[in-house]
């Protein structure tokens, strides 16, 4: 499975492994963080929900365009679902390849269709006590477009 | 078009505007943006249509999906993973 969910802290040494190739010159990564701020707000913790079923088959699909897009070893996607603190990794990225332009390239791109395509959410819980779905509150007023 | 029971799961805003994870309906809409409307009607929710997706039976599809019995349909708000 080239893309997954987990429930716990995420176990990078385990998913670097499932990317180990004889061919492979190098590996690059991408960890995304729970950030103590966003859009001007101080944020205390995350919550992320998933449609797990149809998010493990859109994140494998992009995982799969990234290993037919570049000339790329392996490719694996981990992301967290449930409560988690600030500096707590989300996700997980990781690419190796015989060459290290393709796999920083891979890499970009698996993240930013994941963010974009997975249907995965995010609940924001602030300083203030006041609580929002990102992407969902602002547009629910001024509907955005961009979304997809 | 008959009243069929259809599924429908509920995820993030649209759960917490729900109130309910899922439930089943009989219901006559003809296409997912028939249902959407449908559960709008009821539930107040605050995004439009336009603002999210449809899934039927866990893949993509277009809003003028044809439902059919026992179908299980998601209404996908904007993502935010990563």
């Amino acid at each position: 499975m080239r893309f997954r969910f987990s429930p716990a802290a995420i176990d990078t040494e385990a998913a670097r492994r499932a990317l180990l190739d004889g061919g492979a010159g190098g590996y690059v990564s991408f960890e995304g963080w729970v950030r103590d701020h966003n859009e001007g707000r101080e944020v205390t913790r995350l919550e992320y929900e998933a449609f797990e079923e149809l998010a493990i088959k859109e994140g494998d699909r992009i995982v799969g365009e990234a290993l037919a897009r570049f000339p790329i070893k392996h490719a694996l996607c981990v992301h967290r679902v449930g409560d988690l603190a600030i500096g707590e990794m989300a996700v997980w990225v990781g690419v190796s390849s015989a060459h290290r332009g393709e796999a920083f390239t891979a890499c970009r791109y698996i993240i930013d269709e994941v963010k974009h395509r997975v249907p995965i959410w995010k609940k924001e819980h602030y300083r203030n006590g006041d609580s929002g779905w990102v992407n969902c509150e602002a547009c629910a007023a001024a509907p955005l477009h961009s979304h997809g | 078009m008959n009243r069929r029971p259809l599924k429908i799961q509920y995820y993030a805003l649209l759960r917490e505007q729900a109130g309910r994870s899922e439930e089943t309906l009989e219901s006559s809409a003809a296409t997912a943006a028939d249902l959407y409307a449908e559960l709008n009607a009821r539930y107040g929710f605050t995004l439009a249509r336009e603002q999210l997706k449809v899934a039927v039976n866990s893949e993509f599809r277009e809003w003028t999906q044809a439902l059919n019995a026992g179908d299980a349909i998601v209404f996908i708000p904007p993502v935010a993973g990563g």
